[in-house]
């Protein structure tokens, strides 16, 4: 994907091949029995979010309304609609995490990064967001960024971890 | 296949040992064996989680059993040259006794295993979870086998109703009674369903479970489709879990690769197959009636019961769904027979339960206990106390459906009566230790914010009430609540019980009531004299400087962010209150303990 937030004459070339790879992985499943979130996934991995124009083709490849798409799309925290960063920091707010301190990790971050929680950076490098509990309760607190777990953290090991995700 | 080797190396691989650096431990483990021509001799076996994250990554070498925790690649290369090639064992790496020190060499002898009764997790920490020779060596499809050519379905049905095994996702449902439903009722397709969607922050048994022995559960989805006589099964496992999700698709692609799954298993004549359905970040999709929604392709809610699922779920069909941790337990049950099974847990509650012990404790981690163990052998036998020299306040066990238990029944039993009595449930597992330091009303708080986030807005008493509770609790931890708010948040709360359309919200005020009950003071300080003794609510704190310990370094004023702290250097500093924030940085700066947070 691309890493700058300027349209090139690659972006659109990579625009089309998504396309074309939505198309075929939905003529491949759109028999199978509601198969829309996992069309919804796929979509999201190519495109890194879900633009109007993607639900509509969704709608359209799946024979159903862009309502019903629209209505699961933003039923769901997972599916974003609005562009991400090339990196998604989570920050677990799980009671572990909450007991342990997550809240300042998030304001911490907060003000690193300058944005509040789900919004993303100007420059496209991050989103920040939060969720009930990874399951990583062990280690609390901790975040995910990607797909990749960072725990016992403290205000002043972010610089450290962030550094890690140009 | 299994080839002769001396020694094998059991190093753990879940989420936790796994971002604590175990794949760098593996590697430096692999080229010091191999420097040391010793890759023929010495076998490292990626097992499933063993339970103590706190101590990850951690490695158990056999056959001798010695117990190594906190390893760093350097610390691998040193096991190696001293353990393995010496025959002397590396102290240092052993686990210390919290508060005593004193050095455990074997992993029998650490007292966080050995209250455990390890049936649902026997094989998570043991096999190997890459590969299905070393399930099959466990023992594994046995169970399937002996349900599949010895058993009748209705048999099937029976032993698990025998084993009084109770649903473990939460509310304690019998399982032989939900498949006997389901196997009565009429329909032209039927499914069996493995709820992984498990979302109750503390959690995390399920998501251990799926990466430490995937194949049991999948064992058992067969066992309960032949049971029910379904032919197809989901798994809806949460998208949060990727390491679940790929080495649960390892086991199925293992299991279609063995004839485990597919057309005609173990040459039975019963077909049986399974597909992977990822959530997306829905809390409520954890009840039944929502996740088979969500897999249907439709918003995650919930509808009215009855009909009830085994009737009418899943595209309308019968349908059983199980959670992961019950799941698990079936191919026990088959393999040894409802009455060994039976013999462990209370009366009424059978067998064992799988908790993530977390939060305020020495050995963080997940423990299986028999049910009816106490609070009190759990919380300071298996978890090692509290650190810090802090003070127990409380357990938060069930999660956001769930309630609070404080010090005067510690020595209550776990299990599903005992447990509901106290207001709290046993949930999925969760439990969460609280020390002195955390704030019973603030937490109050973070659950109903919680539930308002995760509130589906289908039904108005969850979807309103629960957001007229979170304002009163946000009012009360600014320190501007009334009296007569204690009464409103109390009948709210029971009105939301008796009316909200699911589980979600018939439960979401248990942490509200049950902190209501044991920490009303909490709740009357916050309004009645403004203050927090546990210096959560940042609204009710005073940050103050003690010129006696205060030697002025002026790191503090340094750090504040709104030139609150003044004073000449090598003089005690103060802090001026109308302008101070609260954000507490000069406290966390201060290495003299001059500060104090009231």
């Amino acid at each position: 994907m691309s890493e700058t937030t300027t349209i090139s004459k690659s972006d659109e070339l990579s625009r089309q091949e998504n396309y074309r790879q939505l198309e075929d992985f939905i003529n491949e499943n759109k028999e199978k029995k509601g198969y829309l979130i996992p069309i919804l996934y796929k979509a999201q991995e190519l495109f890194k979010y879900l633009p109007p124009e993607v639900m509509s083709f969704v709608a359209k490849g799946m024979g159903i309304s862009e309502s019903e798409v629209f209505g699961v799309a933003t039923f769901y925290s997972y599916f974003k609609t609005k562009p991400i960063g090339r990196h998604t920091i989570t920050v677990c707010m799980g009671t572990a995490c909450y007991v342990k301190g997550a809240k300042k990790i998030l304001e911490e971050l907060q003000n690193k990064l300058g944005i509040k929680e789900g919004e993303t950076t100007k420059d496209l490098r991050f989103t920040l967001g939060s969720q009930p509990c990874f399951g990583s309760c062990g280690m609390a607190p901790v975040i995910m960024i990607d797909n990749n777990v960072h725990g016992r953290l403290t205000p002043d090991k972010l610089d450290e971890v962030l550094q890690k995700y140009k | 296949m299994i080839e002769k080797v001396r020694t094998q190396l059991l190093l753990c691989s879940g989420t936790s040992c796994m971002s604590n650096g175990a794949q760098q431990v593996k590697d430096s483990l692999e080229k010091a064996l191999k420097e040391a021509n010793l890759e023929k001799e010495v076998e490292i076996i990626t097992t499933g989680c063993m339970g103590i994250c706190e101590l990850g990554p951690i490695m158990v070498v056999y056959p001798d059993g010695v117990f190594y925790q906190r390893l760093t690649p350097e610390d691998a290369r040193e096991i190696v040259q001293e353990h393995i090639l010496k025959g002397r064992v590396v102290q240092r790496l052993f686990y210390k006794k919290p508060k005593s020190e004193e050095l455990v060499d074997m992993m029998e002898n650490i007292e966080f295993f050995q209250l455990q009764k390890r049936i649902v997790r026997r094989n998570c920490g043991v096999i190997d979870v890459t590969t299905i020779d070393d399930y099959i060596g466990a023992d594994g499809f046995m169970a399937l086998g002996k349900a599949l050519t010895e058993m009748t379905p209705q048999e099937v049905i029976e032993e698990i109703k025998k084993s009084g095994l109770r649903g473990r996702g939460g509310a304690g449902f019998p399982t032989g009674l939900k498949w006997d439903f389901a196997a009565k009722a009429k329909g032209e397709k039927k499914y069996i369903l493995c709820n992984a969607d498990e979302g109750d922050p503390g959690a995390f048994m399920d998501r251990s479970m799926l990466e430490g022995d995937a194949y049991s559960v999948l064992e058992a989805m067969i066992i309960g489709g032949y049971a029910i006589g379904a032919n197809q099964g989901y798994i809806y496992v949460r998208a949060e879990y990727p390491l679940a999700i790929e080495r649960l698709k390892i086991a199925v692609k293992e299991m279609r690769k063995h004839d485990l799954l597919g057309k005609n298993i173990l040459n039975t004549g019963f077909d049986f197959d399974v597909e992977i359905r990822m959530g997306a970040g829905a809390f409520v999709c954890g009840e039944e009636t929502a996740l088979m929604r969500s897999i249907e392709g439709k918003r995650g809610e919930p509808r009215p019961r009855p009909p009830f699922p085994a009737n009418q779920g899943l595209f309308e069909m019968p349908t059983v769904l199980n959670n992961v941790e019950t799941l698990a337990n079936i191919p026990y049950i088959i393999m040894h027979g409802a009455e060994k099974y039976a013999s462990v847990g209370t009366e009424k509650s059978k067998g064992t339960k799988i908790f993530a012990l977390a939060g305020n404790i020495y050995n963080t981690g997940l423990i299986e206990v028999p049910i009816g163990i106490t609070l009190r052998d759990i919380v300071y036998k298996i978890g090692g106390g509290i650190p810090n020299n802090k003070e127990f306040k409380a357990v938060q066990i069930g999660g956001p459906s769930g309630g609070c238990i404080p010090a005067q029944h510690l020595d209550t039993k776990v299990d599903y009566e005992s447990l509901k009595e106290l207001g709290a449930i046993m949930g999925s597992g969760g439990l969460i230790v609280i020390d002195e330091d955390t704030c019973m009303v603030d937490l109050a708080r973070y659950f109903m914010n919680f539930i308002q986030d995760e509130s589906c807005g289908k039904c108005t008493p969850c979807r309103e009430g629960t957001r007229v509770m979170l304002d009163i609790l946000n009012r009360i931890c600014e320190g501007k609540g009334k009296m007569e708010d204690l009464d409103i948040l109390e009948e709210l709360a029971y009105r939301i019980k008796d009316t909200a359309l699911c589980g979600l919200g018939q439960t979401a005020p248990n942490p509200v009531l049950t902190t209501l009950k044991y920490f009303k003071d909490e709740y009357i300080e916050h309004i009645r004299d403004k203050k927090c003794r546990a210096g959560v609510c940042q609204s009710l704190l005073r940050y103050e400087i003690d010129p006696e310990k205060c030697v002025g370094c002026t790191v503090c004023a340094k750090k504040c962010p709104v030139n609150a702290i003044t004073g000449e250097k090598k003089q005690p500093h103060k802090i001026d209150q109308n302008k101070c924030i609260k954000c507490g940085a000069c406290y966390e700066a201060c290495k003299f303990g001059a500060i104090s947070k009231r």
